[in-house]
This record gives structure tokens, sequence and C-alpha cells, in this order.
């Protein structure tokens, strides 16, 4: 392979962590946008503000913010740690929910657009066919919510590659748990003579990330051609 | 039957409606565009709940607004051909039917085989959404609908966003589907010659109110319809029937009234029901028993009103025994031939427009 031992871990850990991130975070955004679209309660002006926050937040603040929630003496971090045994801190789980928070509404935003876009009227064929709420969502809406759903998971996934400051406050910089592509080529820049290692490691996420854009392009023009638009 | 009394605000626009329907039968809400007729439907589907009043259908009570009842649409079992057809563009064809074929609750009345005869869908099952012509699409919606097994059809303009051809080709299966399926309709439109044509009773509505409904025959004297179709339109609809046809020059004889009009039809069995309509300007009136006249069909009769129809004519109603009968003339012959209710008259047909055919079918059930 072109890849050193340690360029393959960090790749492997950035896929796998960027996987996990957008696991955890595409239903919560789907039920999210799905509110914030498509409801009127008192408070929905705050939900949208405080889910855009980490686009206006330094990311280091979001990871420390997630230290004070998350760590191990934290509100929440605490009880996942006695009751479902969870840790999150200093692992890759811990990785995937700081790049999920920071991508969160990147991924909202392109699902809201998708359902704002959707003909509540093809909803309303559906009720006079029959179809509950239920059904309703998992047959009309859900399927024609699957661009935005994909351009969304992509944009999150990419995004999650390329997370640093919320990551590295979170759970630190430990090497095969939690040093991802943008941490490792952080830690080569730290030390002498690492320039040739960094240059690689740009050159790798440049590569990941062009793959990214390129997928969710083809993959865009294809669901177009299905629905014929 | 279906009883509808509800009213509505939106916005500035005020419903408020009140008419039954018998069923089976095809309602048109006839109107001018705005006049409430889709906020109405829209409430008998279920899709918007009315501020107060009740909707019944048959013997279920879908809305009642004083007993807080609401009958959700998807529990409603009506079915909904809207204008813009509402296809699922991520289904095909085959796809859509299924859809509604497999939330299909009670008794199935209606096959997937027999609608796509009906509709002749055998050839676009395959087909996208998007690959669909206009009428394509209502025909799918249409069967969709359809398969749902519903107990009522509501159709929104379905042959509204079509053009004059595919209006016409589209109508032929309406037909089918009334005289075949003897499913109640809801046919909303704002034109009269679909009215004619698909339509046994017909509420007439006007900025949010029921002006005036009944069958048809009644319907097509009155003076609120007269006013909207306009002076052209206007004329007597009957349902008359076939009594046999003349070997000698190959005419159909129809009874209208106590009268007999012999009309070109294609053939038909005695007995059938034939939906004629006599335009009110297409006849021409005689006080005395008419001679040595090219016209064939008179028909004799009592003057029972005449009305103003513009400045220059009026229109005088003729009851032909059992039936009414339109015909308009000029006010300086109303005079000189002395008419007056009570008057017997001879009205001398020019024309007969066929509207509708055979309703054979329905009438038996």
């Amino acid at each position: 392979m072109w890849l050193s031992p340690s360029e393959s871990e960090a790749l492997r850990l950035s896929l796998s962590v960027a996987t996990r991130s957008v696991a955890f975070s595409l239903p919560a955004a789907i039920l999210v946008a799905w509110v914030l679209t498509r409801r009127r309660f008192i408070g929905r002006t705050l939900l949208d503000t405080v889910v855009h926050l980490p686009l206006v937040l330094p990311p280091v603040a979001v990871g420390y913010v997630l230290l004070l929630l998350f760590g191990t003496r934290g509100l929440i971090g605490s009880w996942l740690e006695r009751v479902l045994g969870i840790e999150l801190i200093f692992t890759r789980n811990g990785a995937a929910l700081a790049t999920a928070v920071m991508s969160f509404p990147l991924m909202v935003r392109a699902i809201r657009i998708s359902l704002e876009n959707i003909d509540r009227g093809l909803e309303e064929a559906a009720r006079t066919l029959g179809a509950g709420a239920l059904d309703r969502f998992a047959t009309v809406t859900l399927p024609l919510l699957l661009p935005g759903l994909l351009a969304g998971a992509i944009t999150a996934f990419s995004a999650a590659l390329g997370e640093f400051g919320a990551v590295i406050t979170f759970v630190s910089n430990i090497p095969g748990e939690t040093r991802t592509l943008p941490l490792a080529l952080y830690s080569a820049l730290q030390e002498p003579g690492g320039e040739y290692a960094a240059a690689r490691l740009a050159v790798l996420s440049l590569v990941l990330g062009l793959g990214g854009l390129l997928l969710s392009e083809w993959f865009a023009r294809r669901v177009r051609r299905i629905l014929g638009r | 039957m279906l009883q509808v009394a509800v009213a509505k605000q939106l916005g500035a626009f005020r419903l408020d409606v009140q008419f039954d329907l018998p069923t089976p039968g095809v309602a048109a809400l006839f109107g001018p565009s705005g006049c409430g007729k889709s906020t109405t439907v829209n409430i008998i589907a279920g899709l918007l709940a009315a501020d107060r009043g009740r909707v019944v259908l048959e013997d279920t009570v879908l809305f009642d607004a004083q007993r807080r009842i609401g009958l959700a649409a998807e529990w409603r079992r009506i079915g909904y051909v809207f204008q813009d057809a509402r296809l699922f563009p991520h289904l095909s064809v085959a796809g859509n039917l299924h859809y509604a074929l497999k939330r299909a609750v009670g008794r199935r009345y209606v096959s997937l085989d027999a609608v796509a005869s009906l509709l002749d869908l055998g050839a676009l099952m395959h087909r996208r959404t998007h690959q669909l012509s206009g009428g394509e699409r209502q025909r799918v919606a249409i069967g969709r609908a359809l398969l749902s097994q519903p107990r009522l059809l509501l159709l929104d303009e379905p042959l509204a966003s079509l053009d004059r051809d595919r209006r016409e080709e589209l109508l032929p299966y309406l037909e089918s589907l009334r005289d075949q399926l003897a499913i109640p309709m809801v046919y909303v439109s704002h034109r009269f010659d679909e009215v004619l044509r698909l339509a046994t009773h017909i509420v007439l509505m006007q900025s949010g109110t029921v002006v005036a409904q009944g069958g048809i025959g009644a319907m097509s004297l009155d003076r609120h319809l007269r006013s909207i179709i306009g002076p052209d339109a206007v004329g007597a609809i009957i349902d008359g029937v076939v009594l046999g046809r003349d070997f000698a020059n190959g005419l159909t004889r129809v009874r209208v009234g106590r009268g007999v009009l012999r009309l070109q039809t294609p053939e038909m069995a005695p007995g059938t029901t034939l939906r004629v309509q006599l335009l009110a300007r297409d006849i021409i009136v005689s006080t005395q028993m008419p001679r040595h006249l090219s016209v064939r069909n008179n028909l004799q009769g009592k003057v029972t009103a005449i009305d103003d129809d513009d400045g220059n004519s009026d229109l005088i109603s003729i009851d032909i025994g059992g039936a009414q009968i339109l015909a308009r003339i000029t006010k300086s012959a109303t005079r000189e031939l002395a008419l007056q209710p009570g008057s017997p008259a001879w009205a001398l047909v020019k024309a007969v427009s066929l509207r509708g055919h055979s309703f054979i079918a329905f009438h038996e059930r």
C-alpha cells in the first residue's frame, strides 16, 4: 500500500468516526428538521438557534461544552457511564459525538430544504388513500426526502472527516483511538521534519473530500433522473 | 345519501353550504371559480375541518362540530381525484395503484384488473409517472382513487388542467365509471358541458353559498343557473326513454314528457334512458298545430310561465306533460301570439343535443 501504518490507521479511524457521527445525527436531524418545518410551537426559534450554534461558536468552545456535559463528572456523561456503561471521553464514540454536533446544522439545513420542497399535496393524497401519519411518513415523505437526506449525510460525513477543534478538545489526540486525519496532520506539523508526512496527509484529506463531493453529485443526479426532474 | 351542512371561515372568505345528495348518483358542484367548491370537497374528504356543521355519508357521521366528531381523512374511505393528479413520483404507475389497493379496507368491489380495463391502464403499468401525458396521469389518479375502494369519490376539476382534446378523451372514461360502478361521486367543475354529460344532480354555488340544488332536469330550468351559463347554453335537459326505431328513416323514437322526438342516435334498445338537451334558442313556439313545415319534431303542451330573459326576448316555459321545456322568443312574438300562462302551445324543435348516454346499468341498481 502507499500509506504508512500510522496513516492508514488515521484514515480508518477518520472513516469510522465519520460513519458513527452520521449514524448518530441522521435520525435526530430528520426529527429536528421535520419539527422545524412542519410544526408551529413556542420555542421554535430557540430550537432553530440552538441547532445552528455550532456554526458560529469556536469549535473549541463546543468541545469544552461537551466536556462539561459528557465528561466523567458531567451531567449526562456520569449517567451514561453509570447506567449504560458508555464511556465517551477519550474514545472514538466521543470523537463521533463531537463531529456529529459540529456537522448537525449542515445536515438539518439540507434535510429542511428538501422537506420544504416536498409537495404537501402528495401527503394529502396518501391520506385520502388510507395512509396514517407514520405510514405516510415512511412511504411518501421519506422516499421523497431521500435526495436531501443523502446530500445532508454526505456533507456531514465530509465535514466530520475534517473536524478538528471540537474533537481535540473533547477527546484529546490519542493515536489509534481519537487521532483522526486532521489531528494526525496537526501532530505531524508539531514534530521537527514532519512537513513531508503532513503534506501526504493533506493530500489524503483532499482526495477524500473530493470523492465525497463527487459521490454526492453523482447520486443527486441519479435521483433526479428517477423522479423525472 | 350524503348530507353536508357546514360553515368555514377562511380569511375574508366565508363558506356556508347545505345540501343533500342522493346516492348513488353523480352530483356536480357547479359554480364560478373561487365560489368555494374545492373548500367544500376538502371538508367532505376531511382534509379541512369545518368550523361548524355536519357531514354524514349514509349512516356514518364523518364530521359533527357540536358532538366533536371528526373522522380522520385516512379513515373516511373517500376517494379523491385532485386537479393535479398528485401521483407519487417515486413510484411507477403500478406502484401508485398498489399503494391504494394495499391500504383498502372493507369490501373490495373493484379489482386491479377491472380498473385497468375500465381506464385502459394496461400499457401504462410500468411507466414512471413523469412519462405520462396529462390525460394519462388523470386516468391513473382516478384508478388509484377507485382501488382504495371508496364509499364516495370526489373529483375536483379533474379535467381542468387538460386541453380540449384530452378532455374529450377522458370524459367517456368518467361516464363508464358512473354507468358501470355505481359509485357515488361528487364532481367539481366550472364547465357546464362536463356537468351536462356526467351529473345527475347539481349543486349550484356562488360566493360561498348554495344558490340552488336539485336534479339536473329541474336545475336546467333554474334561473340562477341560467345567469351563470349564459343565454346560448340555456335549455331544458330531459331524460327521455327510447321507444323504438323507425325503419323507414333510421331515426330513434324517444319519449319526452307526453310527446315523442325522432332523433338520430346509435342503435339503442327500447327502454334505454337517454338524456337530451333542448336549447331554448332552438325552439320555435306555435299556438296552432303546425302543418306544412319541414321541422319533424313538435311537442304539444301548455305555457306555464313567461319570464323576461333580456330586453328583447322572453323565456317561455312549456309543460309537455311531465316535463318542462324552455323556448326563447322575442317579446314582440309573445305579444302577437298573445301568450300567457295556460295558453296551448306547440314547441317545434329545430335541434336536439344528446347529452350523456345510456343510464341503464346505473338506474337498475
